[in-house]
C-alpha cells in the first residue's frame, strides 16, 4: 500500500502533467508546478475521489502545497 | 453521428425541447429528457421507447437546487454522465413592468436563469474529467430586441447570454464549449394561441414571412454538439428568419 504522500504526488503528476521528480512535498501547485485556478479545482476533485472524502471549499482554498494536501488528508481520514 | 453521447435536455415535453430531444436521438445519441411531473417524464420515456431510441425521461425541477443535484446524480448512475447539456426549460410570466409582481419576476429569473447555473455546475465535473463537453443554452431574440410585457423573460435570456460567454472562457481549455441559441418566433403551443391580428403583426416583422419550425432550432443544437463545432465557443447564434440580424 502506497503512503498518502505517494498517492497525492501521483495525482498531482497526473492532473498537472508534471514529472514525479519535479514534485517535492514543499512544492506549491501554482508557483512551482504551474497550476492555474481551474487546475487547482480539478486537483481537489481528484483528491476527493482518490481518498473518498469531501473537501469543503474553504478548506480547499488553503491547500496550496503538496504537504498541505497530505496533512489535510491524514488528519481527516478515519 | 453522436453515438455514445449522453444528452440531457431540460424541458423536453413540448415545443423546442421536444424537437431537440428527437433530433439528438435520431443523430444516435442517448437522450435524457426532463419534465417537472411524473406523468411528463413517463410520456417522454414512452416516446423514446416507442421510437426505439436510447434514453429515458426523468423528473427534474430545474428551479430547485436539490432536484437538479439529485436528478443529475441519478442520471450519472443509471444512464451515464451527460456529455451534452441543453438548457431549454423555461417559463413566461408576461405583464407590463409597472404592474409586474415580485413573484412573476422571481419565478422567471429562477426557472430560466438560475437553473442554468445549477444544471451547468452539476454536469461540469464530468465534462472537465472527460476533457470534452457541450453546453447549449436556449436564449431568445427578445434578449437583444427587448419585448414590451416581457421584462422578466428578456432579462433572464440576456442573463443566459452573459453566463454563456463567461463560462465558455472558464472551461474552453478543457475541450468544453458553451454556446447559446436565440430563436425568434417558432411554431409552438405558445405562438399557436395568438389570434390572427397578433399573428399578422408578428409575421410582418419576419423577412422570411413565416414562423420557424422547432426542428430548425433543434438542428442547430445538434450541430453545436458535433465535433465540427468544436471551435465555436461563447457564441449566441440567432435562428429567426431574419427578424433580428446581428
Amino acid at each position: 500500500m502506497s503512503t498518502v504522500e505517494e498517492r497525492v504526488k501521483k495525482i498531482v503528476c497526473e492532473q498537472l502533467g508534471v514529472k514525479e521528480s519535479e514534485v517535492q512535498s514543499t512544492s506549491s501547485f501554482v508557483e512551482d508546478l504551474g497550476a492555474d485556478s481551474l487546475d487547482t479545482v480539478e486537483l481537489v476533485m481528484a483528491l476527493e475521489e482518490e481518498f473518498e472524502t469531501e473537501i469543503p471549499d474553504e478548506e480547499a482554498e488553503k491547500l496550496t502545497t503538496v504537504k498541505d494536501a497530505v496533512d489535510y488528508i491524514e488528519s481527516h481520514s478515519s | 453521428m453522436l453515438e455514445g453521447q449522453v444528452v440531457l435536455v431540460t424541458g423536453a415535453s413540448r415545443g423546442i425541447g421536444s424537437a431537440i430531444l428527437e433530433r439528438f436521438a435520431r443523430a444516435g445519441a442517448t437522450v435524457i429528457g426532463t419534465a417537472t411531473s411524473e406523468s411528463g417524464a413517463a410520456a417522454i420515456a414512452g416516446r423514446i421507447n416507442e421510437q426505439g431510441w436510447q434514453g429515458d425521461g426523468v423528473v427534474m425541477n430545474v428551479g430547485d437546487a436539490a432536484s437538479v443535484t439529485e436528478g443529475i446524480k441519478a442520471i450519472g448512475q443509471n444512464v451515464g454522465t451527460p456529455t451534452v447539456l441543453v438548457n431549454n426549460a423555461g417559463v413566461t410570466r408576461d405583464g407590463l413592468a409597472m404592474r409586474m409582481k415580485p413573484e412573476d419576476w422571481d419565478e422567471v429569473i429562477n426557472t430560466n436563469l438560475s437553473a442554468v447555473y445549477r444544471t451547468s455546475q452539476a454536469v461540469l465535473k464530468g465534462m472537465m474529467k472527460a476533457r470534452t463537453g457541450r453546453i447549449i443554452n436556449l436564449s431568445s431574440v427578445v434578449a437583444r430586441m427587448g419585448n414590451a410585457g416581457q421584462m422578466n423573460y428578456a432579462a433572464s435570456k440576456a442573463g443566459i447570454e452573459g453566463m454563456t460567454r463567461s463560462l465558455a472562457r472558464e472551461v474552453a481549455s478543457r475541450g468544453i464549449t458553451v454556446n447559446a441559441i436565440a430563436p425568434g418566433f417558432i411554431e409552438t403551443d405558445m405562438t399557436r394561441e395568438l389570434d390572427e391580428s397578433q399573428r399578422d403583426a408578428m409575421l410582418s416583422a419576419i423577412p422570411a414571412g413565416r414562423l420557424g419550425e422547432a426542428g430548425e432550432v433543434a438542428d442547430l443544437a445538434v450541430f453545436l454538439a458535433s465535433e465540427g463545432a468544436a471551435y465555436i465557443n461563447g457564441e449566441t447564434i440567432h435562428v429567426n428568419g431574419g427578424m433580428y440580424m446581428n
